[in-house]
């Protein structure tokens, strides 16, 4: 089991993860192309503790109660990841209601997105964790 | 060592495959039958109205893989259970044959209501919207000239609207409630979800109910006549109690079961949308919803096979839109209100006893990124506060209420929750 874990005393509240996502799942070669004017749809995000920062994406939990709670089967848990088919995926939210780290959010296209480890892109492993400036998260397995 | 152990499931649905699931996280080599009166393997059933969409398919929306029954030993029968023999522990079919149990599992589901109304058995194309035979047979009746009559504006009935809407020649809505969706939503927040619904062509006769049928015309109490092609009755569902109340188990609007889903009967278990149960603020309630049948069936599953689990974490939660606008809701609406509101969406909050136990929140994606789209975004951070009744004296809600978010919460809780940071 794999997740992308922060280290809150090192995270600066810097929110570079939150463009190096949206970019890496944008499918664009160009960072400019795929985030300057756009609306971006990151899969992780920069919350503010008071006095601490740290991001919050999925954590790939070991009984999700998003896959639970699908009603269309589009979210399932294969290889240790809880996985979006956004083909099967309706746009009912309830996997929004249900989520306690308000980690699964409505994307561009209809369906909703989450945090996948960045797979399924071209990157191949999270690009969160390889722009971080400070160190302060890391993909950890269990 | 003990001889092996006969499971079986009446039931066909999620809470029965995941009662099954249970049972083989526990025991590898017991015997399981599942008793399905819907002679198909499960299927999402929510799923059936965006089939009618154009949304999915039959195939698309199986519950598990076709390889699933097979790969975990599950027998199925496609029979009805009859009845329940507790003395012999024996389930009777309507077959005629019978199937030994050590431990049972009632995941029987509900049934539509049907109240009696005169001239109903003169109408010819008359359907329910609870299961995917249901939907073939309705879209095997419509054409793009139909007129369609739905009598219950709740959650059934209006996805049957949405999800034929464009198909046929006109849909007119019916129900004896002043409101929309009125099991979920209060007056305000239901005319949201009318307006959007109305500005897709869908009629509403609100407060109304039919007086008379005629084959293809309904008479209503308030005197008008809604002329129909097709008949679609969405009016209520009741939990199928009767095979544990035939034989003195307790049963309220649901079987009874405690937080082991155990219930009165012993070696009998219940799960899914026919049970009754406790939700966390300890009200008993039918919550006939998908989430509440997986977690509940495995539950039971895993102790009727020897395991040890709990499921004391259900609330009532739906999450339901149409045409881009959505209403979450989870909890009961009791106590002091917290509101927001703006041009088409609305978050309103029910906060009891130092513990938030419920909430409205609706909003309209098709508003863009702007606080329409955004009124329930990460709406999960509020429910677990219901879920997992956390005292709000702990947190931050000033903030959560204005914001969801994980920063809000308490440092411990935080770090609880997010088990594997590292400080």
């Amino acid at each position: 089991m794999k997740r992308v874990v922060v280290n809150e005393k090192w995270c600066l509240g810097c929110h570079l993860c939150e463009y190096n996502c949206a970019f890496s799942n944008s499918g664009e070669r160009s960072m400019v192309k795929a985030l300057k004017g756009r609306d971006i749809f990151p899969r992780i995000r920069v919350e503010d503790g008071g006095n601490i920062t740290f991001a919050v994406s999925c954590r790939h939990c070991d009984d999700p109660i998003c896959v639970k709670s699908c009603i269309s089967g589009a979210l399932s848990k294969v290889d240790g990841v809880v996985a979006i088919d956004k083909s099967k995926c309706v746009g009912c939210y309830t996997c929004i209601l249900v989520c306690p780290y308000g980690a699964i959010t409505n994307g561009p296209d209809g369906a909703v997105q989450k945090c996948e480890l960045c797979l399924s892109t071209t990157s191949g492993t999270p690009a969160c964790v390889a722009g971080c400036p400070n160190r302060a998260l890391t993909l950890e397995s269990e | 060592m003990e001889s092996r152990r006969n499971y079986v499931i009446i039931g066909g649905g999620p809470a029965a495959v995941s009662c099954a699931e249970g049972i083989r996280s526990v025991d590898a080599d017991g015997g399981i039958t599942l008793i399905s009166a819907e002679a198909r393997p499960a299927y999402y059933r929510p799923m059936i109205s965006y089939y009618l969409e154009k949304r999915s398919d039959p195939e698309r929306i199986a519950y598990r893989p076709e390889s699933f029954y097979a790969e975990n030993g599950v027998r199925v029968v496609y029979d009805r259970a009859a009845a329940i023999d507790p003395d012999k522990k024996s389930v009777a079919l309507s077959s005629g044959d019978a199937v030994a149990y050590d431990e049972l599992c009632v995941a029987a589901g509900s049934s539509p209501f049907v109240p009696p109304m005169e001239g109903l058995e003169n109408v010819e194309k008359r359907f329910g919207f609870m299961t995917l035979g249901d939907a073939l047979a309705l879209e095997a009746a419509i054409n793009e000239e139909s007129r369609v009559l739905i009598v219950g504006a709740g959650l059934i009935g209006l996805k049957c609207a949405e999800g034929i809407c464009e198909r046929v020649g006109s849909v007119t809505v019916c129900d004896l409630a002043p409101r929309v969706l009125s099991s979920i939503l209060d007056d305000g927040a239901a005319k949201l979800m009318e307006e959007t619904l109305a500005s897709h062509g869908i009629k509403f006769l609100l407060g109304d109910t039919v007086a008379r049928f005629e084959p293809n015309a309904a008479h209503m109490k308030s005197g008008a006549l809604v002329d129909f092609d097709v008949l679609v009755l969405a009016v209520g569902v009741r939990a199928n109690v009767s095979l544990v109340r035939d034989i003195g188990g307790d049963v309220g609007r649901g079987i009874r079961v405690d937080a082991a889903m155990r219930t009165t009967v012993p070696h009998i278990y219940a799960a899914g949308d026919c049970a009754e149960m406790a939700d966390v603020n300890g009200v008993g309630r039918v919550m006939a919803i998908l989430p509440n049948a997986a977690l509940g069936g495995r539950c039971a599953g895993v102790n009727m096979a020897g395991g040890e689990s709990v499921f004391d974490t259900a609330a009532p939660m739906n999450a339901i839109g149409f045409f881009g606008r959505h209403a979450l809701t989870a909890g009961s609406y009791e106590g002091d209100v917290r509101e927001d509101s703006g041009d088409g969406w609305l978050r309103r909050f029910y906060i009891k006893d130092g513990f938030l136990c419920g909430f409205m929140l609706i909003g309209d994606e098709n508003a863009g990124a702007g606080i329409g789209a955004r009124a329930y975004d990460r709406a999960g951070i509020y429910t677990s506060l219901i879920r997992n009744r956390i005292p709000l004296d702990t947190l931050d809600f000033e903030s959560l209420l204005r914001l969801p978010s994980v920063g809000r919460f308490s440092p411990e809780y935080r770090r609880l929750k997010m088990a594997a940071w590292k400080n």
